[in-house]
C-alpha cells in the first residue's frame, strides 16, 4: 500500500460544484481516483459529475465511506472547511487554496490537537498541488501523465518545481511513488518532517526527494530527522540562492527572517545531516539517479 | 502590509498602549502650529518611511522651539532617506510626525512575530531596547526572554506579569507594562498582524511606560477581512514596478541584474533566478505569473518586464501542467503581438503538450530563442547578453 493514499481512497471534493472544484474533479477522475461524491453547502441532494453532493462533510462521509478530501473553497472559507473535515473524520485533507491567513491556520493547527495521534486527520497545504500516487490515485491539480510510477518519493514547496523534478526523473526513466506537495505557506499542514517519516515507513519507496526553499526551519527540521532516524537515502534541493533577504519571493512563507533560513545555510546544513544536495534545479533527476544507482 | 510608525501608534493606543503626544503633518506651518498645540518645550520631528534605523539616515531631528519644529519638517519633507533598510534608492519622505519629546529613563525592546518553529505568536522582550532585534540576538542574547501565546485563549495576565518582572520594571509599574504587552498582543491577534515591534519601549523619567517608535505588519492574506488596515497602505513607500504587479495580481520582486523573468510559480521562479545567476548572469526580477500562466497574466508579465529599462534579456521559463504548453504558446504570442520587445527573447516551455506549443511559437512570427531545458534556458540568456 502506497503512503498516505491508494487506488481504492475514497475521495470527496469540498467545494464540488464550483469552478475549480469541477474542473479538477473532472482532471482527477479521469486520472482515475476514487472519487465518491462532494460537498456544497445548499446544494445536497443534487448531483453533479454524476456523483452525489452532500451538505455537510460528515453526511458525506456517512453516506460514502470517504477517507480523504480536497479543498476548492475560497480562503475565507478554508479554515472552517478544513475542520469541518478534521471533525467528520476525514483522514487527509488537502488544501489547494492560496491565500489563507496565517492566523486561520494556527487556528487550524490548534484545532486538531483535540484529537489523538491515531485519529488525527493529516492535513496536506494549503497553497499548494496536492498528492499523487502514479497509477494509483490523484488528490491534487498537478499533470498526471508526468509522473511516472516508482519507488521514489517527492516532498515539494512548489508546484511547479514538482513537476520539473517528476518530468527530469521520467525522461531519466525514474518512477514516483507518491509525490506530496506540502505547500508554499509560513504554516502548513504538514511539514517537510511529517511526510519524510510517513517515506521512511512506506515499503514502496526506497529514496527521498526533498525540494523545499528559502524561509522556515522545516527544510532543517527535516534533514535532523532524516540524519537521526533515516534508512533510505534523502535527496535535496533548495531554491532560492538568489533571493534577496527581508523580502516575500512569491510564497508567502519564501522570506528570509533568520539564521539558517537562507538557500547556502540550508544546504550547509542538510549537508551535515547526510542529504545528497542537487547543486542546480536543472540535475535534480540526475542527483536522484546517481543516489539510485550507489544503492 | 507595512505601516507608518505614527498609524501603529494610532492602532496600539487604542488597544490600551501608552504613546507620546504627537501628530501627523504634511508642511512646515502645520508642523509648528501642532508643536505648539502640543506644548512643552522640546519636540521630535520624525519622517515617515516604511523602514527601520531612521535615525541614522538623518531622519529623526530633535527641535527645541516651533520654529526649528517647522525647518526640520522643511528639510525633510519630499527628501528620499537611506537607510540600511531601504536599499542606494531610498524612501521618500511625504509624512512627518510631530512629537512631544520624552525623558527616558529605561529602554526596553518589546516584538511580537509569528514563530514558525512552534507555530505560535511569541512575545520578545530585552532590556536592551534602541538596538535592533538582530543586534541584540548576537550582541546580548542572555537579555532575551520569550512567551509562547496560546491562540485558542490569547494571552494570559500572568505572561505579561512574567516578561514585565523579567525586564525588571519597578513592581509599582508591573500593572502598566503588563497592560501593554497584553495590548500589543491583543492587537497583534485581532487584526491579523504578522508582527509588531515596540522598540524602544520606554520607562520616562516620569515614571511613564511609552511605546516611541512601533512598527507594524499585516497577512497580505487577511486583508478581505481588514478594511481599516488595508486602507493604512502607502503605495510611495513601495516599489513602483511592484505596486504595478501587485495592483494586477502578479507576484513581482524587483532585483539590480538586467535578465527579466516571465515564470509560473514561486518555486520555479527561485529556481530559475538561481540557474541564471549560475550561469553567470544576474536576475533583474523575481516574477511569478501564478501556476496556471494564463494569457491575460502573460500580458501583464510582459508589460511590466518591458517598463523596466535594465532589462537586456527576457527569459520565459512555463512548465504547463493542466494549462498546457499550446496554450501558454498562444497566450505569448498574443502577449508579443501587443507588446513590443526589443530585447533578446529566450522560451523555455515544458509539460503538457510541449512539441504543440512550440509548434505554435515557431509558425508565428516572433522572434525569439528557444530552449528546452532549464539550464539551456539560463545559458542562451546569458549568452543572449553579448
Amino acid at each position: 500500500m502506497s503512503v498516505i493514499i491508494h487506488k481504492d481512497t475514497k475521495i470527496i471534493i469540498q467545494g464540488f460544484t464550483g469552478k475549480m472544484g469541477t474542473f479538477h474533479a473532472e482532471e482527477m477522475i479521469k486520472y482515475g481516483s476514487n472519487i465518491v461524491g462532494g460537498v456544497t453547502p445548499g446544494k445536497g441532494g443534487q448531483k453533479h459529475l454524476e456523483r452525489p453532493v452532500f451538505n455537510t462533510v460528515k453526511d458525506a462521509v456517512k453516506h460514502t465511506g470517504a477517507t480523504a478530501s480536497i479543498l476548492f473553497v475560497p480562503p475565507a472559507f478554508a479554515a472552517d472547511s478544513a475542520m469541518e473535515a478534521a471533525d467528520a473524520g476525514i483522514k487527509t485533507c488537502v488544501a489547494i487554496v492560496d491565500g489563507i491567513p496565517s492566523h486561520d491556520m494556527i487556528r487550524i493547527k490548534r484545532y486538531m490537537r483535540r484529537y489523538s495521534r491515531t485519529e488525527k486527520m493529516t492535513l496536506v497545504g494549503p497553497n499548494c498541488a496536492g498528492i499523487i500516487s502514479p497509477g494509483k490515485s490523484m488528490l491534487g491539480i498537478m499533470p498526471g501523465h508526468i509522473y511516472k510510477e516508482g519507488r521514489v518519493g517527492i516532498i515539494s514547496r512548489s508546484g511547479t518545481l514538482g513537476y520539473e523534478a517528476a518530468q527530469q526523473m521520467k525522461n531519466l526513466d525514474i518512477g514516483i511513488s507518491t509525490s506530496v506537495g506540502i505547500g508554499g505557506d509560513p504554516i502548513n499542514g504538514s511539514s517537510f518532517r511529517d511526510i519524510i517519516e510517513k517515506f521512511e515507513t512506506d515499503d514502496e519507496t526506497d529514496a527521498v526527494l526533498m525540494i523545499g526553499e528559502i524561509g522556515g526551519p522545516q527544510e532543517v527540521a527535516a534533514g535532523e530527522f532524516a540524519k537521526e532516524n533515516m534508512k533510505k537515502p534523502v535527496i535535496g534541493y533548495i531554491a532560492g540562492l538568489t533571493a534577496p533577504k527581508g523580502r516575500v519571493m512569491g510564497h508567502a512563507g519564501a522570506i528570509v527572517s533568520a539564521y539558517g533560513e537562507s538557500a547556502i545555510e540550508k544546504v550547509e546544513i542538510l549537508k551535515d545531516c547526510g542529504v545528497t544536495i542537487s547543486k542546480n534545479p536543472s540535475v535534480m533527476g540526475d542527483t536522484v539517479k546517481s543516489v539510485l544507482e550507489k544503492m | 502590509m507595512d505601516i507608518h510608525e505614527y498609524q501603529a501608534k494610532e492602532i496600539l493606543s487604542s488597544f490600551g498602549v501608552t504613546i507620546p503626544r504627537g501628530g501627523i503633518v504634511y508642511s512646515p506651518e502645520n508642523a509648528e502650529n501642532k508643536a505648539r498645540e502640543i506644548g512643552g518645550s522640546k519636540w521630535v520631528v520624525k519622517a515617515q518611511i516604511h523602514s527601520g534605523a531612521r535615525g541614522k539616515a538623518g531622519g529623526i531631528i530633535v527641535c527645541n522651539s516651533p520654529l526649528e519644529v517647522a525647518q526640520a519638517t522643511d528639510k525633510l519633507l519630499g527628501k528620499k532617506l537611506v537607510t540600511n533598510q531601504t536599499g542606494p534608492e531610498g524612501k521618500i519622505v511625504n509624512r512627518i510626525y510631530i512629537e512631544e519629546a520624552t525623558d527616558i529613563e529605561k529602554e526596553l525592546y518589546l516584538g511580537l512575530v509569528f514563530d514558525r518553529s512552534s507555530e505560535s505568536i511569541m512575545v520578545v522582550a530585552s532590556t536592551e531596547g534602541g538596538m535592533s532585534v538582530e543586534e541584540i540576538a548576537k550582541e546580548k542574547p542572555e537579555t532575551i526572554i520569550r512567551s509562547k501565546i496560546e491562540v485558542a485563549v490569547g494571552i494570559q495576565s500572568f505572561q505579561a506579569r512574567e516578561l514585565a518582572f523579567g525586564l525588571g520594571v519597578d513592581p509599582e509599574l508591573i500593572a502598566r507594562a503588563s497592560d501593554t504587552i497584553i495590548g500589543c498582543a491583543k492587537a497583534f491577534s485581532e487584526l491579523d498582524a504578522t508582527m509588531v515591534e515596540v522598540n524602544p519601549l520606554v520607562i520616562s523619567k516620569q515614571k511613564q511606560i511609552l511605546a516611541l517608535d512601533c512598527k507594524m505588519s499585516f497577512d497580505n492574506n487577511a486583508m478581505f477581512r481588514r478594511n481599516k488596515v488595508s486602507e493604512l497602505r502607502d503605495k510611495s513607500q513601495e516599489d513602483e514596478k511592484e505596486v504595478y504587479a501587485s495592483d494586477r495580481g502578479l507576484n513581482y520582486v524587483s532585483l539590480d541584474g538586467n535578465i527579466g523573468n516571465i515564470i509560473n510559480g514561486a518555486g520555479l521562479a527561485m529556481a530559475s533566478m538561481d540557474m541564471i545567476k549560475l550561469a553567470g548572469g544576474e536576475p533583474a526580477n523575481f516574477l511569478d505569473v501564478g501556476g496556471g500562466a494564463t494569457p491575460e497574466k502573460i500580458v501583464k508579465a510582459f508589460r511590466l518586464i518591458t517598463m523596466d529599462k535594465k532589462v537586456k534579456v527576457i527569459l520565459v521559463n512555463i512548465f504547463a501542467g493542466i494549462n498546457r504548453c499550446d496554450w501558454v504558446a498562444e497566450g505569448i504570442v498574443q502577449a508579443l503581438d501587443k507588446i513590443e520587445v526589443k530585447v533578446p527573447l529566450v522560451i523555455r516551455l515544458a509539460g503538457t503538450n510541449v512539441e504543440k506549443g512550440n509548434k505554435i511559437l515557431k509558425d508565428s512570427n516572433i522572434n525569439y530563442i528557444e530552449a528546452s531545458t532549464l539550464e539551456e534556458a539560463a545559458n542562451k540568456a546569458v549568452a543572449a547578453l553579448k
